[in-house]
């Protein structure tokens, strides 16, 4: 399960940083190079706008629409603009299903690729050195340590984000959703479960 | 290069760092490293993949003990001093004499709008395709000094092409400002079993999107 550690890094490195970065924002704006409202317009769309709810929509419209997950399959890009969601880390979307016979799995070994325009931005595991170096040679493990142990029959494919194709997994529809409408079933689609790191909720 | 970013398979990095109701930003100078990262990459003065090797090319332990948008500062400060954007003395006293807006200064008005469309790298390729999908390849034995996108826990190794991408823009000559020499892009799959030898994971399979001259016949 998910934990708090109280121990070791959180990828957060407060004073000296907050200094720096001001020093150069400083700078930019003073040599005409930056518009400090831009970059507010940057981060406004990536705290408020873009981020996983996108992706779960998707998700939900694949399943509840098998003509939209055939499309999905086929061309994810298309398919996922016609839901209103491109750009930016988001050029060349891959749809990679699971099924009771293979699970993926999403890394970027390389740098920290991710599907910007359907989930937002990264969390902090997905760009830690561990989950990069580890997801590759001990995925089971890895899984393992995000609450979710798969069968030993089920195999584990691993996707490396190594060029500009970004990869969106479409997980299993939970039992027990027949009657439930998009908005309900996008609710129970996690960040994780579209990474491979984890699977959906299941309804109460 | 096979540098500190080079990750896959690398041992010692502990556990995931998990954490619950993680804040999108863990304080407001990573907001705003990516609000300037982005910004300035609106000026055209570098690619992508220019800024992807400016980050790998960080000193080892540089790269290790800095946070991701740490990361992404230092390397930003590198590429503007490249490109003569900014100079040391500018950087070291945080002033700089007041200058025209550039050209390409990216407006708020048009953040929307450039992030909606983002910046494809599909590129149109009429070389006949030298792979199909199904052969055997080898990942090409290789250890350039610039960059590049094969991942070095692959390199040398064998695998099975899955599909054709069609031609994308390669990295190896475009982070080096010699050209976007499209190639064609494969997604090729490897067999876990084969990668990491004696004690892999049962039933396991790696795979990556690769370019044709990062790839032989096999």
């Amino acid at each position: 399960m998910p934990h708090d550690h109280a121990d070791h890094d959180h990828d957060n490195h407060l004073d000296p940083m907050d200094a720096r970065v001001r020093a150069l924002e400083t700078i930019l704006v003073q040599k005409g190079l930056i518009d400090p409202a831009a970059v507010d317009a940057i981060i406004d769309t990536y705290a408020n706008k873009v981020g996983p709810r996108n992706g779960a929509q998707v998700v939900a419209r694949a399943w509840s629409d098998s003509a939209f997950a055939e499309w999905l399959a086929r061309d994810a890009t298309a398919a996922i603009a016609s839901l209103g969601f491109t750009g930016r880390q988001g050029e060349h979307m891959q749809a990679v299903f699971n099924t009771p016979a293979q699970h993926n799995v999403i890394v970027c070994t390389l740098c920290s690729c991710y599907p910007w325009s359907v989930l937002g931005l990264p969390p902090v595991w997905y760009k830690s050195p561990a989950y990069r170096s580890r997801v590759v040679i001990e995925p089971r493990a890895v899984l393992a340590e995000f609450g979710l142990t798969l069968p030993d029959a089920t195999r584990i494919r691993v996707w490396d984000s190594t060029a500009e194709l970004r990869y969106l997994v479409v997980p299993m529809r939970p039992n027990g959703t027949d009657g439930l409408d998009e908005a309900a079933l996008a609710d129970l689609v996690t960040r994780e479960a579209m990474v491979g790191t984890g699977l959906p909720r299941v309804p109460a | 290069m096979n540098g500190p970013h080079d990750l896959g398979g690398r041992m010692g990095f502990g556990p995931i760092p998990l954490e619950v109701d993680e804040p999108i930003f863990h304080a407001d100078w990573e907001a705003r490293a990516l609000g300037l990262t982005l910004t300035c990459g609106a000026l055209g003065g570098w690619t992508l993949d220019e800024s992807r090797h400016a980050r790998e090319s960080l000193p080892p332990a540089v790269y290790y003990g800095s946070s991701y948008y740490e990361i992404w500062e230092r390397a930003l400060e590198r590429l503007l001093l490249r490109h003569a954007l900014v100079t040391e003395d500018e950087l070291a006293s945080g002033q700089a004499a007041a200058g025209e807006p550039h050209p390409r200064r990216l407006p708020a008005a048009r953040v929307p709008e450039v992030l909606a469309s983002g910046g494809p790298t599909d590129r149109p390729i009429s070389a006949a395709a030298r792979f199909q999908p199904g052969d055997r390849v080898r990942a090409r034995l290789m250890h350039p000094k610039t960059h590049t996108r094969m991942p070095g826990y692959l390199t040398g190794h064998f695998g099975v092409i899955e599909a054709d991408r069609g031609g994308f823009v390669l990295p190896d000559t475009n982070a080096h400002g010699d050209g976007e020499n499209p190639e064609r892009l494969y997604t090729v799959i490897f067999a876990a079993a084969q990668v990491w030898g004696q004690g892999a994971e049962p039933g396991v399979t790696i795979s990556a999107d690769l370019w044709e001259s990062y790839l032989d016949p096999a």
